[in-house]
């Protein structure tokens, strides 16, 4: 297996996903972090991996990739016979299992992600950036978000994770932001729903993802 | 039994669905959403989709939603036949993930805030919010920047073959180009505008639209 390597500060919500996917595959990574509050990712180089001038950016010897969802969809096709091997609908599975994953890792990009992407910048990023936080946005999203878990609440009492039973790359995709959400302080969105308790409970308390969230604080390489 | 597709035939993720079941050469039925009448918020759909949206499929008893999802799934199930929409290899797979997830969340959220501002409102007579729609339109010019560089590299978005992530940018660019009056941002790129030219004509997209113009409920390849 030749050498992965990550772009990006760790504590960014699409990073941390690629981490996330790669510590539940077992696949050995290198870290490089991008200083964005130095412009880094805006650079020349940076800009021939990933041309939007965002993080992450990946690479192994077969491939460079950008958009974090593509890449876990990557890692979990290439590194298919590696670590959990459910995250994708089974291996030997067929399209529709894979599809149902596909259904809810949508949900989570068109859905979820919108409003608590917004929530996590107000609550937990502004404050580090030293810009004011807007109320209306935090309400609007809320607001939004509210809607989003109560169609999760539904699912979840049918289902133990979003896809079926296994935990899969649809419930993974929301662990950073969901996670930034509940450590600013509006962890009753998810504590006041039980169905969506129970799963925040299982997914967040996976290795894999304490793991990442220990790198949040660690050195940058 | 054919596939069913459910939603409004004008609308742009239903159209993305009949344009991949079209290249496929699958026959299927369009059911009749009605929109207008809030029918994708009544109970008795939301049973079918929970965040009452449209499309939705059933094939046979296999039922989906999320339009992207929906595409994936028909791309893979019938991977022999007609054109090769998802790459043969991971690392060809991996750059149509990568695009298509630039095209949801990157492409499509500003494409769609300019035709909710610039057409869907206006025809309903109620003013869209020009404000808005300018915003998004200089967000677009510059992710277009971006297609225009990987366009002069490659003849479509992941590669030198068609695949889904040139086809789902189809619908809504047309609402853009020919109902916001925006082929010109076009203009300053050859490549982007070639792009378009030659999607824009395929056999299978002109097929969708005379189907939309039928209104006819059935198609057979």
């Amino acid at each position: 297996m030749g050498s992965v390597t990550v772009y990006g500060p760790p504590i960014s919500t699409a990073v941390s996903r690629v981490l996330a996917c790669l510590l539940e595959k077992d696949v050995d990574f290198k870290l490089v972090n991008v200083d964005m509050a130095k412009g880094q990712h805006k650079s020349p180089d940076y800009l021939k991996l990933q041309p939007f001038g965002q993080v992450p950016a990946f690479q192994d010897e077969h491939a460079t990739l950008f958009e974090s969802r593509a890449i876990c969809r990557y890692i979990c096709d290439k590194y298919a016979n590696r670590g959990n091997q459910s995250l994708f609908g089974r291996n030997g599975g067929g399209p529709a299992e894979r599809a149902q994953v596909e259904q809810w890792l949508e949900a989570e990009s068109q859905s979820f992600n919108p409003p608590s992407s917004a929530l996590v910048f107000q609550l937990a990023f502004a404050p580090r950036m030293g810009l004011a936080q807007d109320p209306a946005a935090i309400e609007l999203n809320q607001a939004k978000l509210a809607k989003v878990l109560d169609v999760y609440e539904r699912r979840l009492g049918e289902s133990r994770f979003l896809a079926g039973d296994e935990f899969a790359l649809a419930d993974l995709a929301h662990l950073p932001n969901a996670h930034y959400i509940c450590a600013a302080g509006k962890d009753d969105m998810f504590a006041s729903r039980k169905n969506v308790a129970r799963w925040w409970e299982e997914i967040s308390t996976r290795p894999s993802w304490k793991k990442v969230v220990d790198m949040f604080s660690a050195p940058p390489a | 039994m054919a596939v069913k597709v459910y939603g409004k035939p004008q609308a742009v993720c239903p159209q993305r669905v009949m344009h991949c079941l079209v290249e496929k050469g699958v026959p299927f039925e369009f059911v009749l959403v009605d929109i207008d009448a809030m029918e994708h918020k009544r109970p008795e759909y939301m049973e079918k989709h929970p965040f009452g949206q449209v499309p939705f499929i059933a094939d046979g008893d296999f039922e989906l939603f999320e339009s992207r999802a929906i595409v994936r799934y028909f791309a893979a199930k019938y991977a022999d036949r007609g054109p090769n929409l998802l790459g043969r290899t991971a690392e060809e797979r991996a750059k149509v993930e990568q695009w298509l997830d630039v095209e949801a969340i990157s492409y499509s959220p500003c494409a769609f805030t300019i035709v909710f501002n610039l057409f869907l409102l206006p025809i309903r007579g109620l003013p869209g919010n020009k404000g808005e729609a300018v915003a998004a339109m200089e967000k677009l010019d510059k992710v277009l920047e971006v297609y225009e560089k990987q366009l002069s590299r490659t003849k479509y978005l992941a590669g030198d073959e068609f695949t889904l992530a040139d086809l789902t940018h189809i619908p809504v660019t047309r609402y853009i180009v020919e109902h916001c009056g925006l082929a010109y941002l076009l203009d300053d790129k050859p490549h982007a505008k070639a792009w378009w030219e030659d999607v824009s004509r395929r056999p299978a997209w002109k097929k969708v639209m005379s189907f939309v113009a039928s209104g006819a409920s059935f198609y057979a390849p």
